[in-house]
């Protein structure tokens, strides 16, 4: 295992290589931006409350790009007279706190069962392969679609863990569906360190299983993890949104920006397309950095290893 | 080679019944009773839930439950819809794929050979500037959520640009609405079809194109590549003849597993454009929370799903000779 000092020196080196390419670092700066509005959103937008209705309704954008003045209502206001430009900023917190919970969850249980897979084979591996593939047969949309929609018409006491649990389903829908993708990959990458003359020096010392998963094998597993979990957020911001304007998501009157899609598409898009093309460009720019940055984090691993 | 086939079909047979089991318990187990829920919810009086939880079979032990299910969808007995007035399940689910299924035709058709065409463009010139362009392409506006492209091709081409002076001079053949009537014939489809197709295009156009552009740069670093240049074939005759052969074929796989993708992303997709497919039948069953339909949706779907896996692995292990048939 590397010293901690030269660890920290190969993540900068990683974050180096990932900012050299023009493109990774444009989407990277862009994700670290959505990433700020997530976080200050609430001090940042002009009315912190995103259903504040003082406003008159069907405004259009007083935003003027040519001469850099935001006006009252830079994004205009919807139909309902709420600020279009506040419920985008204070959009951005959820879809992150969901996607990157989300995925932090699946990456940690994936990574624990594939690795337990890879290194003791056998039955266990056979068994929970097979439930992988038969879990990996059911597409992921329809998978997280159903899950989303029973528990959430579930009728629980209000407080209870089970509510708890129904409120934040998409996170869970997410950990859910993506376990078996990274405990694939984490098992593969096993596959090829168990063999290695460290992890056998390891055994022969009689360390137990649990020293030897984590803290022998998984650190040279750990690149091709991080490449995982960056690929999984932008499929997990992708799934958001899409839950979102599914109305599977977040429930009205959120600021989601799924959800605001939805509710302004058809005959309101007439009236106010504003309300719908704003969120609309911020999921868009969001997939988009955040697709380039995890393509320069995949480069960057790959360069290094 | 039989003995190859009969291992494939034999776990093909573990994974499809494990997948059922999978979707039958999750449609039971998960915490609630769902025969309250029909009967509306916390108000419901016990009488009339014990009633529903009789009539959907609910009221026996869950092996059991599962097997008389599991044989009901086998023999095509899908029970009739609460959601939909009693119409047949089966009727219901049969008509809608076949929509979807002329959707994700059209959706082929088109994203196949252009994924292929880019995605070996790509892999030839790795890291130089095509390679580049298409990856810039593929990586953002090809890996858009579905419905932001099609609210796009719904609001600008369809509206906007349907009503400019380009679509008069010429006559606009894209019709905002994807509604069609019940038994329409393909060819009185075509018109609602194209742009959900070329919606379902682009998600496609990311996922192929870059596998194969993986595949041909693969490929490319083999030694029999170097071989062949070096005996004085040229370098068009080497990529023609002996690399694109090579790195084409694991695509029939790659294509395969896009089915999966594909058939999520043609819900949404259905979903924008109120196309009247399975993917836009399975939102309208779960918001209706008409259990038994949304079981058969699922059902079906992973039977298409699996039996493209398994179509896409006979082909591959026919069309090339050096894999192990053991």
């Amino acid at each position: 295992m590397l010293p901690i000092g030269q660890r920290i020196t190969a993540s900068l080196q990683m974050i180096k290589a990932l900012l050299r390419q023009p493109a990774s670092a444009l989407g990277t700066l862009i994700a670290a931006f959505f990433l700020f509005l997530a976080l200050f959103g609430g001090q940042l937008a002009p009315y912190p409350n995103p259903n504040d209705q003082s406003h008159n309704a069907r405004v259009s954008p007083t935003l003027d790009i040519g001469s850099l003045q935001f006006g009252e209502h830079p994004f205009g206001t919807d139909r309902l007279g709420r600020d279009v430009y506040s419920r985008v900023i204070l959009g951005a917190s959820s879809i992150f706190r969901i996607a990157g919970l989300g995925t932090l969850f699946s990456v940690l249980i994936g990574s624990a069962l594939g690795l337990l897979m890879g290194y003791r084979g056998g039955m266990f591996d056979e068994i929970t392969g097979r439930v992988i593939d038969a879990l990996m047969a059911i597409p992921a949309l329809l998978l997280a679609l159903v899950m989303v929609g029973i528990i959430r018409n579930m009728d629980f006491d209000i407080g209870s863990w089970q509510a708890e649990l129904s409120n934040n389903v998409v996170l869970l829908v997410i950990a859910v569906l993506y376990v078996p993708v990274v405990a694939r990959v984490a098992r593969s990458a096993t596959l090829d360190i168990k063999t290695r003359e460290f992890v056998e020096a390891a055994e022969i010392r009689g360390e137990t299983t649990a020293y030897i998963l984590f803290r022998e094998i998984l650190p040279s597993v750990i690149p091709a993890l991080v490449v995982e979990a960056s690929l999984r957020f932008s499929y997990a911001i992708f799934l958001v949104a899409s839950l979102g304007f599914l109305g599977f998501g977040a429930r009205p009157p959120s600021p989601d920006w799924g959800l605001m899609v939805n509710e302004n598409r058809g005959g309101y898009y007439q009236l106010t397309p504003w309300a719908l093309e704003f969120p609309a460009l911020a999921i868009a720019i969001l997939v988009i950095a955040v697709n380039l940055m995890s393509d320069g984090i995949r480069r960057a691993v790959q360069k290094s290893a | 080679m039989l003995r190859f086939a009969r291992r494939r079909l034999f776990f093909f047979l573990f994974t499809y019944v494990l997948s059922s089991l999978i979707i039958f318990f999750l449609l039971r187990v998960l915490p609630g009773d769902p025969a309250k829920v029909i009967a509306g919810g916390r108000e419901a009086a016990p009488e009339q839930v014990a009633e529903i939880r009789a009539e959907l079979g609910l009221d026996v032990p869950l092996p059991e439950q599962y097997l008389s299910w599991a044989g009901n969808f086998l023999r095509g007995d899908w029970g009739k819809t609460i959601a939909f007035r009693g119409a047949d399940n089966r009727d219901l689910i049969l008509e809608r794929s076949r929509n979807s299924a002329r959707l994700a035709f059209i959706a082929l058709a088109l994203s196949v050979p252009l994924s292929l065409v880019l995605g070996v463009i790509a892999g030839l010139s790795e890291n130089k500037l095509p390679d580049v362009l298409i990856s810039l392409l593929t990586l953002s506006v090809v890996s858009l959520p579905e419905f932001v492209t099609g609210l796009f091709l719904i609001n600008t081409v369809a509206l906007r640009w349907g009503r400019g002076p380009l679509a008069s001079a010429i006559g606009w053949w894209f019709p905002a609405s994807s509604a069609v009537p019940a038994n329409a014939s393909f060819g009185e489809m075509l018109p609602a079809l194209w742009l959900p197709a070329i919606a379902a295009t682009l998600v496609l156009l990311a996922y192929i194109s870059r596998l194969t552009r993986a595949g041909v740069i693969e490929e490319l670093k083999r030694d029999y590549v170097r071989t062949a240049a070096l005996k004085g074939i040229s370098r068009r005759s080497v990529i023609l003849r002996h690399v694109l052969r090579n790195a084409l074929l694991p695509t029939i796989t790659v294509i395969a597993i896009s089915i999966s993708w594909l058939i999520s992303g043609l819900v949404v997709i259905e979903f924008v454009f109120g196309f009247p497919g399975l993917g836009s039948l399975l939102i309208a069953a779960i918001e209706r929370r008409d259990l038994p339909l949304v079981q058969s949706i699922v059902m079906v779907t992973v039977t298409v799903v699996l039996c493209a896996n398994l179509f896409a692995d006979a082909a591959y292990a026919l069309l090339n000779p050096r894999i192990k048939l053991e």
